[in-house]
Order: C-alpha cells, then structure tokens, then sequence
C-alpha cells in the first residue's frame, strides 16, 4: 500500500517535469546573453534581461498587449451580458418564437467558426470593418455555448422568486439584474473565464482581420516577431514568448479554484 | 364623438400596459430580443449560407465582374488535388491520435491524482498550466526545444542515442505537432476526469472488492462505464477543439509555416486559409469549407452514436 504511493508519487513528480520543462527552458533562455543560448545550462552563466530590454524597445509587444487586453475584455462582457440575458429570457418567459429562436442559437453551435471566415472578412471589407478592433471583435459578441450554458441554470431558479419581485413592483430589467443575474453566479464566472481565455488565445480571425502591425494581437503580434523580424533570434523569441505566458499563467494561480470549479460545472451539464 | 371613442381606447391601451405585466414582459423580451436576433442572422446563419452559395461558383478576388454558378465543379477540382485529400488525411490522423491521447493521458493523470490525498491542488494547477498559456507562444518553445541543435538533440546525443529530425521530417512532424497538442489538453482532460470519478460512489469498489475483482477488472468493469459521458463529453469537445487548434499550431510549429515539410503536417483549415487569403480563390475556399463542415458533423454524429452507450446497473 505505502509502495503504491510512493510510486504514484514518483509518476506525478515525472509528470510534472514533462509539463513544465518547456516553460523553465523557455525563461532560461530568454535570460541569456545571444553566445549563450546553445549551452545546457538551466541557470545562465551572465544571467541578463537585456533581451526584454530589446524587445521592448524595438518591438510593438507592449501595444499587442493591450490590444489583447482591449478585445478580450470587451468581448467578455458582450458575451457575459447577452448570453446571459438571452438564456434568461428562453428560460423563463413564454412569448411567440421561442422554440425557433431557441433551435437558431443551437443550429450555430454545430457550425465551426472557421467557415464562417470567409464571409465575414468579404462582410468585413465590404463595410470597412477590416484593420480595426470592431473587426477583430464582432464575431464573437455572443455565442451559441453561452446563451445554451446560461437557459440551463436559469431554468433552476423558482419562477414564484421571480413573481415576487414583480408583485413588489421591480421592473423586468431590474429582476434580470438583481434577481436573475445573482442566481447564477458562478456559471457565468466559468463562461467569462472561457470567454476571455479562448479570445485571448484567438489567431485565425485575428490574422486575417488585421493588416497594420499597431493593431495585431499578442499571438498575431507573436508569430509574425517570430517568423519575421526575430528569426532565428532564438534569445528574443523565448523573450516574446515568455512576455505573452507569464501574466496569464500569474492569473491562473489567483484564479485557479475558479477556473477548476468552472470547467467542472460546464463539463457536467 | 368618434375623437372620445379614440382617446377611450388610447387610455385603455396605456392603461393595459401600465397595470398588465404580461404586456410589460413582452415589450422587454422583445427589446432586448433585437441585437441578438440581429447578431445571430446577421453573423451567423446568412454568412453560412452564403459560404455554401460561393461554394458553387466561380469566385476570385483578384478578378472583377460576376461570379457565375458553376454547379459541382469546385468540388469535383478538390477532390482532384492531391494536396486536398492529404489535408483531410491528415485531419483526421489529428483528430483521431490526438483525441485518443488526450483522453488517455488526462485519465492516467486524474486516476494517479485520485490515488493521493496530498498535494492534490498542487499538482493540479501544474498540470493545467499549459492549457492557458498561449498555443503561439508555446509551439515556438516546442520548435525551440526540438530544433536541430536543440536541447531535446543535445539530450539524446549524450545518452548516446542518434538525433532526431522532428519537425524537420516528413514522418516525424505531425506526430511532434500532436504530441505538443496533447500536451497542452492533459490538464483540461484531467480536471473532467476528476470530477467524474469523483462522481462514482466508493460503494462500488467495495462491492467488487467482495466478488474479488482484480484492479484490471476494477478499472474496465466499473470506472469506464461509469466515466461513459465524461469520455463522450471530452471527445466531443476534443474534436472540435482540434480543428480549431490545428490551424494555430501548424503555422508556428511546421517549418515553412504552412504545413510542411512536403504537406505532411497540412490540415484543411489551413488548406482553405492558403486557398482563400494566399490565392484569393474564394469558390474553391467555400467549397472545401463546406466539405469540412460536413466531416465534422458527420464525426460528432459517429461519436456521438458509438460512445453513448447505455450500462445497466
């Protein structure tokens, strides 16, 4: 029995290396003065951050950042505040449509949005929307999992709450912001989290959408570093590497018993 | 006289709205209705029909004037090229090694995890760290690490073992590009399998404890049915992960950006990113759209069918 765990142990511990030495070698390199970078070292010898230095000075990673930020956050909130409302409203009102509406939004769950690039860029160009953050972010204001996500936990709140509030004379909006909305807490924590994760890690449309270097996002901004004007510069690309995965991995620390807890919920549903 | 009947009616409408909530409720469905219903015509439902519509005819950017139908001859030319098909082969190669992997790793990992009781959150959270680092960023270190001279080479030259070409090889690639895919999904796998084998009651065990099963037995007779809409739910949402992945990681990872070397690392989304923005023949792009959107429905219905079968208790 004490075998067992001290071989499970021993596996874990193994595990653990695999998953994380990419990133330890990652910053080790990006510590590195360029002569460097082909040692084995783990610690460098002349441990410097010049490297930061020039890529924040001779690179637009700082503007990629915010720009990763701006998008991702407006695009939550749109998603936070639409899906939500609209999985409220097919859960608890009866009104002529419903079904239909309800099979619309779930019929777009079944189409990737890789098909739709095409004619959403044509759309795009069409109506001047390319080369800006509304162009990066329409596509992604309200989603089908949300709206799906959403109906599920709303349908769990007793209606008689929601009648008493009207009684008490609140208005419909005021019920679905101080009635409905604290009900259903932490599954909407579980869908911003996704939200913002899965826009911040956007790539397709973004590199599609997006023709000045100013506006690109971090992994846009990143590749392009990468294949570009970095190439081959080992030392830098580790550099920009670890600039665009050490703040969100810092938040995934503070946030993680939120974000566990939120894929539990949504995978259980 | 008729002016009073009116101003009657319109009192008694105002009325009805002030005192009747029902009206009250439909004025709010309906207002707040109007963007939504806008947002998922408008950006969802028209621009899929409208890519199965240019999927049928003859439309290129870069040449002006009309797009005439052409009827199945987009397709008819895809399943013509060479470098199509193997796109959709190697999809599938994608889909199928990488899904298989990610269940098998997350579960390995959930069920050692199962077995302690301490540092359970610890190694959780490093386990999961790679599922929110950026795929970019990410595929650059794994190109790193496998480089020619890369560490990984370094390595195996000082075991004494030969060198590798990875990235580099035709045979090699896909397997690194979904070995670094899977390495990225274990933790999310992880956490679905925790939860469910949380779900499964001790009583169980207990009771095949008694029949005198081995843990072999254990395993296939109990925990796998058991996990059955875990494992459904985490294929499902596997696949369509993949596709999406697979485009990211192909362009960072594979040699010349654009799943090489010698196509062997090409998916169809990126065949249809080079058809539609490298090319601009925006007919043929649609169409091969529109085959993948079939592929993969048709793969969620198999899934869907096959793993969902019923255990009876």
């Amino acid at each position: 029995m004490k075998l067992r765990k001290i071989i499970t142990y021993v596996l874990l511990i193994l595990g653990s290396g695999v998953m994380l030495f990419p990133f330890i070698w990652m910053i080790s390199t990006s510590l590195k003065p360029p002569m460097e970078i082909f040692t084995l070292d783990i610690i460098p010898e002349n441990l410097t951050l010049d490297n930061y230095k020039k890529v924040f000075e001779e690179s637009l990673f700082l503007k990629w950042f915010i720009n990763s930020i701006i998008v991702a956050i407006i695009t939550t909130i749109s998603v936070l505040f639409f899906d939500t409302l609209v999985g409220y409203i097919i859960a608890k009102f009866n009104f002529i449509g419903r079904g239909a509406l309800f099979l619309l939004i779930l019929s777009t769950l079944m189409v990737p949005t890789e098909m739709l690039i095409i004619p959403w860029y044509m759309m795009s160009s069409d109506l001047g929307w390319t080369d800006s953050y509304w162009g990066i972010l329409f596509p992604g204001l309200m989603t089908g999992f949300g709206v799906f996500l959403m109906k599920q936990y709303m349908e769990q709140i007793p209606d008689d709450l929601l009648n008493a509030a009207r009684i008490d004379g609140m208005n419909e909006f005021a019920i679905f912001f101080k009635v409905a909305m604290p009900q259903v807490w932490p599954a909407m924590s579980a869908l911003g989290i996704f939200t913002f994760l899965s826009n911040w890690n956007a790539f397709l449309w973004p590199l599609i959408v997006i023709e000045s270097p100013d506006l690109r996002t971090l992994p846009v901004g990143l590749s392009f570093f990468s294949s570009g004007e970095a190439e081959s510069q080992w030392h830098l690309i580790m550099t920009g590497a670890t600039i665009s995965v050490i703040p969100l991995i810092i938040v995934f620390i503070f946030l993680q018993r939120h974000i566990i807890k939120g894929i539990t919920l949504t995978g259980m549903k | 006289m008729s002016q009073s009947v009116e101003k009657k009616k319109k009192a008694s409408f105002f009325q009805k709205v002030r005192t009747n909530y029902r009206y009250q409720q439909l004025l709010f469905v309906y207002i707040c209705l109007i963007l939504p219903i806008l947002f998922y015509l408008g950006i969802r439902i028209l621009p899929t029909l409208f890519t199965f519509n240019v999927g049928f005819r003859d439309w290129n950017l870069l040449s002006s004037g009309p797009h005439p139908l052409v009827g199945l001859d987009n397709y008819i030319a895809l399943f013509k090229d060479e470098v199509f098909i193997k796109s959709i082969v190697n999809t599938l190669i994608y889909i199928v090694v990488g899904v298989i992997g990610q269940l098998a790793f997350g579960m390995i990992v959930a069920l050692l995890l199962h077995r302690i009781n301490k540092f359970v959150g610890f190694f959780r959270v490093i386990y999961f760290i790679p599922y929110v680092t950026s795929i970019v960023a990410i595929s650059w270190v794994f190109q790193w690490i496998l480089m020619k001279n890369g560490i990984i080479n370094d390595i195996l030259i000082n075991l004494g073992l030969p060198p590798q070409p990875f990235l580099n090889s035709p045979d090699q690639a896909i397997y690194v590009i979904i070995g670094a895919m899977i390495w990225q999904a274990i933790g999310f796998q992880m956490v679905l399998f925790l939860a469910g084998l949380e779900n499964i009651p001790q009583m169980l065990y207990e009771a095949a404890d008694i029949d005198g099963a081995t843990p072999w037995q254990k395993f296939w007779k109990v925990t796998v049915p058991l996990l059955n809409p875990t494992i459904v739910f985490s294929a499902v949402i596997g696949t369509i992960n993949f596709i999406q992945v697979s485009f990211t990681q192909v362009i960072n990872m594979s040699m010349d950006g654009s799943g090489g070397p010698l196509h062997s690392t090409i998916t169809v989304v990126v065949y249809i990113y080079q058809l539609a923005f490298r090319q601009f023949d925006l007919g043929l792009a649609s169409a091969a759209t529109v085959i993948l959107f079939l592929f993969i429905l048709g793969l969620t219905l198999f899934q869907m069918k096959v793993l969902t079968r019923k255990f009876d208790y």
